[in-house]
């Protein structure tokens, strides 16, 4: 946005730089239009305003939902769900080490039972945090009675919160995605689940809409955690994905090490998302 | 497998409208190039990407080609079909072989690609082909690495280079360097090496990945990427390009409902050819990727 006066070349930068950071075709033609309109309503020529007006309207789409963790049951039980290798497990371990700082005592529950060395990295993840773990008693353990016992170990010692690490599925693999309501029912006949944390990876484009949805009917998904935020990848598909199903997002993940996990400011979203 | 289910649905849409008229005008021209642009986007190919097959498209579906052809609106399916398997690859290309064994092939990506899935699919498939692969564990970096690699080793029945517990200890390079010499001892004549995933961006990784490369000088350099993957697809396989150089790229996750863009993306702006496709978490779950096959699966033909 260098030149000097608005023009076409104005416009076409606009699309360009919504269109990169995978806001998608649709939602970058709405904002497009939205600033126009902006633009002719104030007649302004300087292509700083548009800038602002961009930033301005991604903030205050963003803005319209709550990002407040629910945490207040006790024990109070977090799934964390989405698809193959977005960081559910690596977001675990930060967002446990998170809590503990916070003197909240932290059991986490290996109920990926499926990928090779899945507990193993869990393990590794809790005591990274300090944080205590239940491991299946046996390979190919069904899923849901490991979060069982994880909730019932968590309720019997008084720890407070329980985060539930599940495998990597396909949104489209109908069969995977019923395990997961399964495990939500065995957990709610022992504790509310208070949030189904739903990953969604920054480098994901328009495919993560669908994922949302999917996630949303079998898993009643309560919040967004966005991961991989310290790559090249903007993660704007997260726009429509907010606007199409209400869901706040509630984390930011931004790198491999147990600190680089954060709340989420619209505010500075914005900011790295449109400059 | 549709993965380009709602691209070809898309174009479908398009060329009814088409077909329906006899010859072709500028405008008509004009509107199926609008679509295909925005089709194409919504199916994450890259912008530039886009831009440059639009502008092919429109070039040759203004040309005599179309003007002279019996049914013009089947010449530009034709030409877009033609213009994808030309990005796409145009030939199938298979692994290459080193003269002498053993023949190493090194895979990198961005963190949860599939690479080490990937590890486990390719000995699989090459057991049953007749080779003796071995997987070196140079993943030192994301939690538990090594105890995956060995666990998908032990899956696909081969033996697993891992000197090294990983979780931030051992050299990379200096495990996939002695595992190549290990390889070459035992006679196994084919080495997969598995790396950590990096991003494009961490230039203290992709140097750790060029050294790998140096160190192990690998008859394939294989560029897993997630077919989820937006718009990012170009910038980070260039960086790839740029800080390792790969002779190959292998689509994963193509099991799922990704339109999978990024084909387009990489192949176009790299240049490599895309090998295999991935498609699903178990060690079958793989196939030779074929260009052709794709395009049409693209264009519902
Ligand atoms: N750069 C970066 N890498 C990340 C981030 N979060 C996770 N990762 C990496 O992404 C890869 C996959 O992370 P996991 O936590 O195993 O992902 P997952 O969703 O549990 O994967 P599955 O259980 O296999 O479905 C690992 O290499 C992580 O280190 C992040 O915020 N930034
Ligand atoms: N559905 C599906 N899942 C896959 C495919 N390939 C790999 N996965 C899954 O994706 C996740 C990540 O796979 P990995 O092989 O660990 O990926 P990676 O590139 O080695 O990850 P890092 O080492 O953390 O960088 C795991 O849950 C795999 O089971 C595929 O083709 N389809
Ligand atoms: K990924
Ligand atoms: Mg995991
Ligand atoms: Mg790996």
């Amino acid at each position: 946005f260098g030149a000097k006066t608005i023009d076409e070349d104005t416009w076409d930068d606009l699309e360009a730089a919504l269109i990169r950071a995978d806001f998608g075709p649709a939602v970058t033609e709405e904002i497009v239009d939205a600033i126009k309109a902006q633009v002719e309503r104030y007649k302004t020529t300087d292509p700083k305003d548009v800038q602002r007006m961009l930033r301005e309207i991604v903030e205050e789409r963003l803005a319209k939902y709550d990002p407040t963790l629910k945490l207040t049951e006790r024990p109070a039980v977090v799934l964390v769900v989405g698809v193959n290798g977005v960081g559910k497990t690596t977001t675990i371990g930060k967002f446990a080490r998170f809590l503990r700082t916070y003197d909240r005592s932290v059991v986490v529950g290996a109920a990926d039972t499926f990928r090779a060395a899945a507990v193993e990295q869990l393990a590794t993840w809790a005591g990274r945090a300090g944080v205590e773990i239940v491991r299946p008693e046996r390979e190919g353990q069904d899923p849901a009675s490991v979060a069982f016992q994880t909730v019932d170990r968590a309720k019997r010692e008084g720890i407070e919160i329980v985060i539930i690490d599940t495998a990597g599925r396909l949104h489209t693999k109908g069969g995977l995605m019923d395990e997961l309501g399964k495990i939500r029912r065995v957990v709610e006949k022992q504790a509310p689940v208070s949030e189904v944390l739903l990953v969604l990876d920054a480098t994901t484009g328009q495919n993560g809409l669908a994922q949302a949805e999917a996630f949303i009917e079998h898993g009643g998904v309560t919040g967004l955690v966005l991961t991989k935020l310290d790559g090249s990848a903007k993660g704007g598909f997260v726009l429509a994905v907010q606007e199409k199903t209400g869901l706040p997002i509630k984390l930011i993940g931004q790198g491999e090490g147990i600190n680089d996990l954060t709340g989420f400011t619209p505010h500075v979203f914005a900011q790295k998302l449109v400059g | 497998m549709a993965t380009f289910g709602n691209l070809s649905d898309r174009l479908a849409e398009t060329f009814k409208n088409l077909r329906t008229k006899g010859k072709l005008s500028a405008a008509d021209v004009d509107g199926t190039v609008r679509e295909i642009r925005r089709a194409l986007l919504d199916a994450d190919v890259a912008l530039d990407v886009v831009k440059q097959f639009t502008s092919h498209v429109r070039e040759r579906a203004l040309g005599d080609e179309v003007n002279k052809a019996l049914n013009p609106a089947q010449q530009v399916v034709q030409i877009v079909n033609e213009e994808l398997v030309s990005i796409l690859g145009g030939q199938q290309r298979r692994l290459q072989f080193a003269k002498n064994p053993p023949t190493v092939i090194m895979l990198a990506g961005l963190q949860g690609a599939g690479k080490t899935t990937l590890a486990g699919k390719l000995a699989k498939w090459l057991v049953k082909e007749g080779h003796t692969p071995m997987l070196v564990a140079s993943d030192l970096q994301r939690p538990n690495a090594v105890n995956q690699l060995q666990v998908v080793g032990g899956q696909a029945g081969v033996p697993v280079y891992a000197p090294e517990p990983g979780n931030g200890v051992g050299d990379p390079v200096k495990v996939a360097k002695d595992g190549v010499a290990q390889a070459q001892r035992a006679q196994h004549d084919v080495v997969i090496i598995d790396t950590a995933g990096r991003l494009g961006v961490d230039a203290e990784m992709m140097k750790q990945a060029a050294n790998i490369r140096k160190a192990t000088n690998p008859d394939e350099v294989l560029f897993v990427i997630d077919a989820m993957i937006g718009q990012d697809a170009v910038t980070t396989a260039k960086a790839f390009q740029d800080g390792v150089d790969f002779t190959g790229v292998v689509l994963s996750k193509l099991d799922g409902d990704a339109r999978g863009g990024a084909a387009l993306s990489v192949a176009s702006v790299t240049g490599r050819p895309i090998i295999f496709a991935s498609t699903g978490e178990g060690l079958d779950d793989f196939e030779p990727f074929h260009p052709d096959r794709m395009a049409s699966r693209i264009l519902d033909l």
